[in-house]
Parts: structure tokens; C-alpha cells; sequence
């Protein structure tokens, strides 16, 4: 039984359409992450499962129960927004105690679970503060010891890391994944930002323009894109028309001016099945400069100008210009970083590259 | 040159502006039965006389009454309205909060008339009650105005988030909403409390007979004598009128201190 199941949702605003037709299960337990541009329809999803949206269409069941006339009050959701949404009024204590006055617990009880709850996020000693005396990590902790306190069946953080500082996001980053393992509770992440949605998510669901675009573990997400907007949206992909000359054996052969020819596994392009126009997808960090002339490994090289460099200290992104595509590169630098106009040559492996149909730009 | 002028200018403004209410204050420190200059000697006969003076105390209690109720009503309808207003897609929301808001700027003597008409095109007598509805009909736009802009700043996600952790939307409230909105509550209802306690024109057309307010009993003394008792009275009333929203403001900011603004 899953935690959460959407059943052909739909949301409309109007003469907008949010979010489109859309079908999802959430395992109990599992962390899954809504993923995409701002717009994109992840935060009406969310707020449609909490019960703050009533969605135009389709079912939404929690722990297999329909929940659609259920308001939000009764949903028993965890809920944690980007502005922590703490109350200002109440002690930090208080704050957290909220949940479990609506629950028929009795004080002595009710101390010890938020004791407990300020030990998981560790800030045991905070109760007795107010919201606006503390650092905005440790007032999303508190908002984290609310939401979990009153051991909610799903939780839900909608963006809760985008208001802190890119130390502090990191470090909580962690920290959030520890505590959902710790509780096991099922987790929906709402987030714009690919490195929290690959690190925390068991799952991620890429969404653009209210559409579903994939759904699969972060792995899978990455290195199979299913569409040109994923290869783009999560990390630097360079995208090349290319030209599909046959498939068999387990293998798709490519074609590309500029390049020899080669072939990739099926694998990574399920949605190829005949020879025809094609978009190839190779990672900026899959493809590794070299001086040319240089021993050749067990890929393919082309030769390559590099037009510009964007320095970043132990790495360096690499704007390249390969026969007529411009292309991006991503490398660690080695003593020194190449210099714009050098001469190199471009050495990746076929298995790194997938391939799209080429009309899938959704 | 110019500086100086603008100084001296400023100067007798005030002195416009505040020199009469001075007076007033002054006189009715005044020992002497005509309440004039010179002045003969420092006493609080005057305070006395308005103590025993049973109309004076009555027209109080008759005002002190009228406020409270007025405020009392006057902030619960503009909470409630408040409410609707900025948390609810209600349709012609703008054209509802002008109407609201209009008692301000229309004259109040017009006001008073159009209601008194409207009551005798409807057969009703002036009553008590009218009396209060009147005041609440131009104290409520100064609740709404306090209590919206407040409600604007609380946001939203605080209410979502007692909403998601169990509590009613009764609940979510009276625990959550109302307290953060208390400073503005507070604010409103001394402005309403104020302005009905000095109203005069609208309380002329609309108090039925026999009933007199503060403001009332004073423009009737006044009718046959300038008594240094109506001195003592004024002052009262500008103790009360000026310092019950020093307070109220002091109070407020400090709820508001507390409860993080």
C-alpha cells in the first residue's frame, strides 16, 4: 500500500492549468522529491496532498484512504514551509507542544515527546526561547520538531532549506536526511535545487509546466534523462542533433558531424527504436580534456578549441567549440587549467552518452 | 530670515491650536465662581461640584457605556469584516472595503440625517441602540483600517501550519490569528472607544429624549451659562480622550514587542 497515491490529478486556476493530468505512488517510507523550475506545478502538488488545495480533478488517497473531503486539520500531515512559519507568540517549546494538544496526551507525556522532539534536532536547550531569538537553521530545526513530533503519516517540506545560507543549507541538508531515516517517516520534498533532490531523494519526480517529465531514482534521473528538460535542468548537459543509423544488438549507432562514429547501449536510450534524427546527451563532467597528441584511453577523441574558461578553483567549466557544436566541459584542473584558444583534445566514453528522440523538447 | 519667519509662524500655530485647551485646563483650576482671568486661587471645587452634580455624572456613565459598547461591537464586526476581506476571494472585495471605509468621508452631519430619515422611512423610533449603531456605523472604519493592515503582515503559512498540525480553523483563530492581531484589536477598539465618547453631531440628531451624553450635557449647559464647571468637565474629557490612546499605544507596542511584530 503506498503512503500517498494521486489518481489522475488535475489542478486549474482559473483558465490556468497548474498542474496537468498526474499519477503518482509514494512507498511508505521513501523520500521523494518534487523537482523543477519555479512554475512548474511542485508546490500546488504538495499543497493539494496537505489539504490546502482542493484539486479540479482525480483522487488523492493517504495510507490508502481517500482523502479528498478530508480537510487539512484531519489529515494528520507534518508540514514544513520555507519561511519556517514558526509561532511568534509561543516559546519554541510551545511551538513544538502545539501539535500534541489536539491529540489527547497527557502534560507529563506531552513534555517528554517534545523533549525528545528538540533532541532529534538537536537544540535540547532552546525551549524556552522565542522564535525571533533564534538563527533561521535553528528556527527550521524547531519548525522540523514540530512537524515530526506529532508523528505525522506523511511528511511534507515544501523548499524548507531555500531561505538559509549555502553553509547552512548543506549542513542541513544532512541533517534532515539523518532524521527522516532515523523516524522512517514518508517524506515529499518539494525543492528547484538538483543536488538536495539527488542527495535526499529515494525518488525524484522531474516536473515542467505542470507535466510529470520522469520519475526514478536519482541515478537513473541523471545519467537516463527521458527528456531534453531533464538532460537540462539536472546539472550541465551538452545536447547535440545527431543521427540514429541503426539499432540492434543491444546497441544504438550514432552519427554526429564532427565525430566518429560509434554506438551507445540501448540502455540508455529506451525511447530510440529506429534510425532516424536524434538528440545526444553527454554530461559537461563526462567529457575530460586533454593535450592532444596525447595516449589515447578507451573512448573516442575529437579535437576541440577552447573558446572560454570559467575558473572555479579545483575545477573548471570549459566552453568548447567541436566542429560546429558548442559544447561545455566540466574537469578538475590538473597543475594548471587549459587557456582559452589552447588546442585539445575531447576524450569520453560512449557508454556515458544517452540519446533522445529528437522532438522530445517538452 | 526665511528660517526665523517659518520658526515664529510654527510657534503661533501651536499656540492657536493649543493655547485655548491650556486655558481650559487652567480655569478649572480656578477658585473664583466665574470662570475667568485673573485667576483667584488654586482648588478642585470645580471637580467637586461636577462629582455631585447628578445630570454631569449621569451624561458619563451614559458615555463611558456608550463607548464601550460602541468599541466592543465596533471591533468585533471589523475583525470579522477584516477577516473576510483580506483572507478570502470575496467578489467585489475592493467596492465592500470603500463602503466600509466611506463613513469617513462623508460629512457627519450628512450621515446623521440619512440614517434619522432612513429609521422614520422605516418607523423606528431613536432609541439607545440607534445611538450605538450610529457610533459603530463611523467608528467601524477606523477598526478596519488598524486591524487589515495588521492582518496583512501575519502570514499566511502560520495559519497553515497550526492547520496541519491539528487545530480548527476555530482554533487555529483564537490561538494563532487573534493573538497576533491583539495590538491592532487593542488600537481599534480605544479609537472607537474615543471617537464615540467625544461625538457630538451625530449623537445630537440621533439620542432619543431624556438621554444625554457627555458631549450632549455640555453643549446644554452651555446653552444658559459658561459655568467653571463645564472647565472641569473639559478637562476630564481631554485627560481622558488624549490619554487612554497614549496608553493603548504604549500597550500595544508592547504586545508587539513581545509577540515578535
Amino acid at each position: 500500500m503506498s503512503a500517498v497515491s494521486l489518481t489522475n490529478i488535475v489542478k486549474r486556476f482559473g483558465d490556468f492549468t497548474a498542474v496537468h493530468k498526474m499519477s503518482l505512488d509514494i512507498a511508505e517510507g521513501s523520500f521523494v522529491t518534487l523537482l523543477g523550475p519555479s512554475g512548474c506545478g511542485k508546490t500546488t502538488t504538495l499543497r493539494m496532498i496537505a489539504g490546502l488545495l482542493d484539486p479540479s480533478e482525480g483522487e488523492i488517497a493517504i495510507k490508502g484512504k481517500r482523502v479528498n473531503d478530508v480537510p487539512i486539520h484531519k489529515r494528520n500531515l507534518g508540514l514544513v514551509f520555507q519561511n519556517y512559519a514558526l509561532f511568534p507568540h509561543k516559546t519554541v517549546a510551545d511551538n513544538v507542544a502545539f501539535g500534541l494538544k489536539y491529540r489527547n496526551i497527557d502534560k507529563d507525556e506531552m513534555r517528554r515527546k517534545v523533549a525528545e522532539a528538540l533532541e532529534l534536532v538537536q537544540l535540547p536547550d532552546l525551549g524556552g526561547r522565542y522564535p525571533k531569538e533564534l538563527s533561521g537553521g535553528q528556527q527550521q530545526r524547531i519548525a522540523l520538531a514540530r512537524a515530526i513530533v506529532i508523528e505525522p503519516d506523511v511528511l511534507l517540506l515544501d523548499e524548507p532549506l531555500s531561505a538559509l545560507d549555502a553553509n547552512l543549507r548543506e549542513d542541513m541538508r544532512v541533517e534532515l536526511k539523518r532524521i527522516q531515516q532515523r523516524i522512517g517517516v514518508t517524506t515529499v520534498f518539494v525543492t528547484h535545487d538538483q543536488t538536495e533532490a539527488l542527495a535526499m531523494s529515494d525518488q525524484i519526480i522531474v516536473m515542467s509546466k505542470g507535466r510529470v517529465e520522469q520519475v526514478g531514482a536519482p541515478e537513473e534521473v541523471y545519467n537516463t534523462p527521458a527528456s531534453e528538460f531533464v538532460a537540462q535542468f539536472l546539472g550541465a548537459s551538452n545536447l547535440l542533433p545527431a543521427r540514429c543509423t541503426d539499432v540492434s544488438g543491444g546497441e544504438v549507432a550514432l552519427e554526429l558531424p564532427g565525430f566518429p562514429s560509434f554506438a551507445i547501449p540501448a540502455a540508455r536510450a529506451p525511447q530510440v527504436s529506429a534510425a532516424g534524427p536524434v538528440r545526444l546527451v553527454i554530461r559537461a563532467e563526462k567529457l575530460h580534456l586533454t593535450r592532444p597528441g596525447a595516449e589515447a584511453g578507451d573512448g573516442l577523441s575529437v579535437d576541440a578549441t577552447v573558446e572560454n574558461v570559467d575558473y572555479q578553483g579545483q575545477s573548471a567549466r570549459y566552453f568548447l567549440k567541436v566542429a560546429e557544436h558548442q559544447m561545455q566541459a566540466v574537469n578538475m584542473i590538473d597543475e594548471r587549467p587549459f587557456a582559452t584558444g589552447e588546442q585539445v583534445s575531447l576524450r569520453f566514453r560512449a557508454r556515458d552518452c544517452a540519446a533522445l528522440p529528437a522532438g522530445s523538447n517538452a | 530670515m526665511g528660517w526665523r519667519l517659518i520658526r515664529a509662524y510654527t510657534v503661533l500655530v501651536y499656540l492657536f491650536m493649543f493655547l485655548p485647551i491650556a486655558v481650559v485646563v487652567l480655569l478649572s483650576f480656578n477658585a473664583n465662581q466665574f470662570g475667568s482671568f485673573p485667576m483667584t486661587g488654586l482648588s478642585t471645587r470645580w471637580f467637586e461640584t461636577l462629582w455631585q452634580n447628578e445630570a454631569i455624572m449621569r451624561a458619563f456613565r451614559t458615555s463611558i457605556l456608550l463607548g464601550l459598547m460602541t468599541a466592543g461591537v465596533s471591533t468585533v464586526l471589523g475583525v470579522l469584516a477584516s477577516l473576510a476581506l483580506v483572507r478570502y476571494a470575496i467578489p467585489g472585495r475592493n467596492l465592500i472595503t470603500t463602503l466600509l471605509i466611506a463613513p469617513i468621508l462623508v460629512p457627519e452631519v450628512v450621515l446623521a440625517v440619512a440614517l434619522l430619515l432612513f429609521l422614520n422611512f422605516l418607523n423606528i423610533g431613536k432609541s439607545f441602540t440607534l445611538l450605538l449603531m450610529g457610533h459603530v456605523i463611523f467608528t467601524l472604519p477606523f477598526v478596519i483600517l488598524v486591524v487589515q493592515a495588521r492582518l496583512v503582515s501575519i502570514r499566511r503559512d502560520v495559519e497553515e501550519a497550526a492547520l496541519s498540525l491539528g487545530a480548527s480553523p476555530t482554533q487555529t483563530f483564537f490561538s494563532i490569528t487573534l493573538p497576533l492581531l491583539m495590538p491592532a484589536v487593542a488600537a481599534g477598539g480605544l479609537f472607537a472607544f474615543t471617537i464615540s465618547f467625544d461625538d457630538i453631531t451625530g449623537t445630537l440628531f440621533w439620542k432619543p429624549g431624556g438621554i444625554e451624553t457627555v458631549p450632549t450635557q455640555i453643549f446644554s449647559m452651555l446653552r444658559n451659562s459658561i459655568s467653571p464647571e463645564i472647565n472641569a468637565l473639559g478637562t476630564v474629557i481631554i485627560v481622558l480622550t488624549v490619554g487612554l490612546p497614549l496608553i493603548g499605544a504604549a500597550v500595544a507596542r508592547k504586545l508587539a514587542t513581545k509577540s515578535g511584530g
